[in-house]
């Protein structure tokens, strides 16, 4: 597929600039569809709604799908109402669009080259996701023997160029696809904030050109030779999250870090997403929490800024049998390190949040990876255990 | 028929404000809960419609989270918070049988629901309907303003915390109300400044000033600064009326007066 074509629209015949803003969207906000009620019975029983839940992942092989789409696998492909008049309403009929995309396997094939693939999860926003994805990947490339790639697949709030210190920059074409950006030799940086032409566009696209555009991101970059690659998402358990452990799925991730903060309203979320890994079977390397405690730089003394009313990230660990691997107390100059795009490792090398990120990153977040295999197993009895109870 | 209906279940509002963000975490959720129960203070009658399908936390944060929605001739029947009705509730999370289950919906599904949401609710009279949403600028935000568009009057407020990472996102979200035709109330910095209770010193958790610089570079109004309050992360995480029971806090003069501009700003409309 041609790149410069392909450029946010994996359909032929799109503009290019849509990648800026999708007319598609805005073409619906203006026109205001027609609504039918496909695929979703909602009825006010409780239940209903996790019913419908439960089949939410189908409608994923398809790129373009109409807003009231019933999905491509599920059983009313190709009959229901909203499929009349879609040009793939009799693909959909015949039972084609339940086969697996075809990009799986291409992907497949592009991932051989990388080594390790870690998400980086949380069902709560502005916990430290990019914070943390970005450290991490500080981290890792302080070896210079290994070679990381971090992907931002926020693709409407995309904050790891600016952490990075990448921001403004462009994404180069070659032969072999789309070229990372580089902060240093050995660590690249893939987001959809270096495809925009000013800080002030907005991507307002729904799921399917989203689930596009990650699926060209790991496609169609040429990523090389990696050790580590680290995929920063976005808050939730919707079509982003659906589509790269999807994409990612014959390609084999080593698991997800679960980013949380201390208080009950981020936990009540960040147990939805574990819930979410168990349902598409993705393994959980480590909780970490983010945010707890505050040490006032004045007299000391500490103070729970989001206090741990229901005994923070260690309980919920131990209530879902998942591994806590450590707590990142709260420090302006974590903030400050990412709004200038330095890393917060060096910066202030001997800061409490410092030395926690490093415990995190260099002991057990690799060692939970590294040792994979064996993990694995366990992590299987608690997915068992988890569906048994 | 059904536009006839619709139109039925949402024409006693008088005013509908989204609390949208670009960023995760910054405080929408709360922003909505506590201008909802500082209206009720002034004596409105609000409604909030949580529209965070992946992660509702208004039940919570107003402590009605094991409460279930019913159902009358007319459509769905919020969640009332009071015995006065004076707020009432819908969100995703009443229709959970457990409250750990993940909503896995990709986008189809969700604006299927926000729209049954829009159409099906049986609001009554409202002064204010405050939705609430997820971060960011994609299905949820469509859905909704496409949803919401035919009721005026319609606006925006939007909540940023001051760090330029956050407001970076909060213009990408102002770029999405401009393109969408989406009056802008005005913009609230939340979480700015913590004052140590053992000492008073005052830290700039996530550094200052960020929201302002953003509404005065954007030209629209700036609503005021929220300071990080331990009390107030506390009275959400149970579920207590924070107006009524913190007034002495350093966060409860910001919301006053974040909802006096509001309450000001439709008077100004409406005469």
């Amino acid at each position: 597929m041609e790149l410069a074509t392909s450029l946010g629209d994996p359909s032929p015949g799109r503009a290019r600039d849509e990648v800026a803003i999708c007319a598609r969207a805005q073409g619906a906000l203006v026109s205001g569809t027609s609504f039918t009620l496909v695929g979703l019975n909602v009825a006010p029983q409780a239940g209903s709604a996790a019913a419908a839940g439960s089949g939410g992942q189908e409608g994923a092989g398809m790129e373009e799908v109409p807003q009231d789409c019933p999905g491509t696998s599920s059983a009313q492909a190709g009959k229901g109402a909203s499929c009349q008049g879609c040009p793939n309403q009799r693909l959909c009929a015949s039972g084609a669009g339940a086969a697996p995309d075809p990009a799986i396997e291409e992907i497949r094939e592009k991932m051989r080259t990388v080594k390790h693939k870690i998400l980086v999860l949380s069902g709560k926003g502005g916990v430290g996701k990019s914070t943390f994805s970005a450290h991490l990947a500080y981290g890792l490339a302080e070896d210079e023997s290994k070679q990381i790639a971090l992907l931002d697949i926020d693709i409407c709030g995309p904050s790891i160029p600016k952490m990075m210190g990448l921001e403004g920059e462009q994404v180069h074409q070659s032969g072999s696809g789309w070229s990372p950006v580089y902060v240093e030799e050995n660590l690249g940086v893939m987001s959809v904030g270096f495809l925009l032409g000013s800080p002030d566009d907005a991507v307002i696209w729904r799921g399917p050109k989203k689930n596009g555009m990650i699926k060209q991101f790991l496609r169609d970059v040429d990523w090389g030779e990696i050790d580590y690659l680290i995929v920063d998402t976005p808050p939730g358990t919707s079509d982003e999250h659906l589509s790269i452990v999807q994409y990612l799925s014959a390609a084999h991730i080593d698991g997800a870090v679960i980013i949380t903060t201390p208080q009950e309203v981020s936990l009540q979320d960040v147990r939805k997403e574990i819930n979410f890994c168990h349902k598409v079977k993705l393994p959980i390397i480590g909780v970490v929490e983010n945010m707890s405690g505050f040490i006032c730089p004045k007299c000391k003394n500490e103070s729970q800024i989001f206090p741990p009313t229901t005994g923070g990230a260690e309980v919920m660990c131990q209530d879902l049998k998942v591994p806590l691997l450590g707590k990142v107390p709260l420090d302006p100059q974590i903030g400050k390190s990412c709004d200038n795009g330095q890393s917060f490792l060096t910066e202030v090398p001997d800061s409490p949040a410092t030395l926690a990120y490093r415990n995190i990153i260099q002991s057990k977040c690799l060692k939970h990876v590294n040792n994979y295999l064996i993990k694995n197993i366990s992590l299987w009895f608690t997915v068992l255990s988890y569906l048994i109870s | 028929m059904e536009t006839a209906q619709e139109t039925g279940n949402l024409t006693g509002i008088r005013q509908i404000i989204l609390v949208l963000s670009g960023k995760g975490g910054v405080g929408k959720s709360t922003i909505s809960t506590e201008l909802a129960l500082a209206l009720r203070h002034s004596g409105k009658k609000v409604g909030i419609l949580d529209v965070d399908l992946c992660g509702p936390s208004i039940p919570r944060m107003l402590k009605v989270q094991d409460k279930a929605v019913h159902q009358c001739d007319n459509g769905w029947v919020p969640v009332f918070v009071d015995q006065e009705q004076t707020i009432s509730l819908m969100s995703v999370g009443f229709l959970l049988e457990k409250p750990d289950e993940a909503v896995v919906w990709r986008g189809p599904k969700k604006n299927a629901l926000i729209k049954q949401f829009v159409s099906d609710v049986v609001w009554g009279d409202l002064d204010y309907l405050i939705v609430d949403t997820p971060p960011g600028t994609s299905d949820e935000h469509i859905s909704a303003v496409e949803a919401l568009r035919p009721y005026k009057p319609l606006g925006a407020i939007l909540v940023t915390t001051p760090q330029a990472i956050s407001v970076g996102d909060v213009r990408r979200e102002l770029t999405f109300c401009k393109k969408t035709g989406l009056r802008v109330i005005g913009i609230v910095e939340n979480m700015s400044g913590f004052i140590c209770p053992h000492c008073s010193e005052c830290t700039n958790l996530f550094s200052k000033g960020g929201g302002e610089e953003l509404a005065r570079h954007a030209k629209v109004p700036f609503l005021g600064c929220v300071p990080l309050d331990p009390q107030l992360t506390k009275s959400l995480e149970e579920g207590q009326d924070f107006i009524q029971e913190f007034p002495k806090s350093p966060a409860f003069p910001a919301f006053i007066s974040i909802t006096q501009q509001i309450l000001d700003g439709m008077l100004a409309q409406t005469s």
